[in-house]
């Protein structure tokens, strides 16, 4: 199976740490910072480099802060996939 | 080149995409809609209006109708909706949002008209307009939120409060030999001829968001056919009013308004319906 890499960038300034997106997160990449921003909220920042790319954290999102990237990572997909259940082909590669 | 230095250069190559970022607009995968207006909300933490507002402006951009569609604001929480909505949008007094749709579609036919309202806007001084804006099936949408408080007056009992239910005008819970039974407003809805689709969903997990989308969507593609009314009844938080953090008020969401309110479609066109 193909490695699915994932990322999210955070708006910090419009987040305000309700943490809806900590509680949807499957693989707890998301956590709540230290500091805060400059309306006084506690923001979300990445907390583990484990990002999926699921957009759960941007759905249950009530401000849109995050924005998601995806990428497959890895094996790339099969260009043809031959069965030859009857075994009356014969393939031959040229290479 | 020896087949150890091989693999270590394989190795070397991997660990350097894996450190490559990927945020380039090819792999975006999701993005804040451009119909909703970069500001910042004025709803509280974790307020499930901000996911609303989202999804709705969301079905908008896809739909790509940004210039024909027309938005009743209301009184209550969402009064400032016309501040971070990209379309056109007219306020209405308390309660009439969809009687002052019901103008806006008819002089404009071709337009997409849609009223967002709260439980105390449409379910307490504007039942009247509602029932019977849905009584003459209008071509328009009606988004409910549903959270069982009046929220920016401070949370006070609303129709839709539950039995047992602590606000600050029932500090003992709400009697319903006193107050009445909680009103299933899209219930109701859903027995009018008018209606045309009725649904009820929420915004507490990611899969009920990606349902309650796909409810606007379809709204939205009914209101062409122009056969009635759609009405979505979205079950809601209020944090601040529930007294809980946005976590636990979800939580709570689930465990008590989602067994009275149960979410789903109350009121399905047919197919014959539905074909053009």
């Amino acid at each position: 199976m193909a490695k699915v890499k994932g990322d999210i960038v955070i708006d910090i300034e419009k987040c305000k740490g309700c943490e809806l997106c900590v509680e949807a997160c499957p693989q707890e990449t998301l956590g709540l910072s230290k500091k805060v921003n400059s309306r006084g909220y506690l923001y979300v920042v990445k907390i583990q480099d484990n990002c999926t790319g699921c957009v759960n954290c941007a759905l249950v999102c009530p401000d849109a802060v995050l924005k998601v990237y995806r990428k497959t990572l890895g094996k790339e997909n099969p260009v043809a996939v031959v069965s030859n259940v009857t075994q009356d082909l014969t393939l031959t590669v040229n290479k | 080149m020896n087949e150890r230095t091989m693999l270590s250069e394989e190795r070397h190559f991997e660990n350097m995409i894996q450190a490559e970022s990927i945020c380039t607009a090819e792999n975006l995968v999701y993005e804040r809609p451009g119909t909703l207006l970069d500001v910042t909300m004025h709803y509280c933490p974790g307020c499930g209006h901000g996911v609303a507002h989202r999804l709705l402006m969301e079905v908008v951009d896809e739909l790509g109708i940004q210039s024909q569609t027309i938005g009743i604001a209301p009184v209550g929480c969402s009064v400032f909706a016309y501040n971070y909505m990209n379309i056109d949008m007219q306020e209405a007094a308390h309660g009439r949002a969809t009687a002052a749709a019901t103008g806006i579609k008819r002089v404009l036919p071709e337009k997409y008209v849609f009223t967002y309202q709260g439980d105390g806007d449409l379910a307490a001084i504007g039942t009247g307009e509602t029932i019977h804006t849905c009584n003459r099936g209008e071509n328009i949408l009606i988004v409910f939120i549903n959270n069982g408080v009046y929220g920016m007056t401070g949370g006070q009992m609303a129709p839709t409060t539950l039995p047992g239910m602590k606000t600050t005008t029932s500090p003992y819970g709400r009697d319903v030999k006193v107050q009445g039974y909680p009103l299933k407003i899209a219930d109701i809805v859903a027995t009018l001829p008018g209606s045309f689709y009725v649904t009820r969903q929420a915004v507490h997990t990611p899969a009920y968001v990606r349902k309650a989308k796909k409810a606007m969507l379809k709204s939205f593609q009914y209101q062409k056919l122009g056969k009635g009314t759609c009405f979505i009844e979205i079950v809601s938080n209020c944090p601040s009013n529930w007294k809980m953090t946005p976590v636990e008020s979800n939580r709570w969401v689930k465990e008590h308004m989602l067994p009275y309110y149960p979410l789903g479609d109350l009121k399905v066109p047919s197919e014959k319906e539905t074909a053009q």
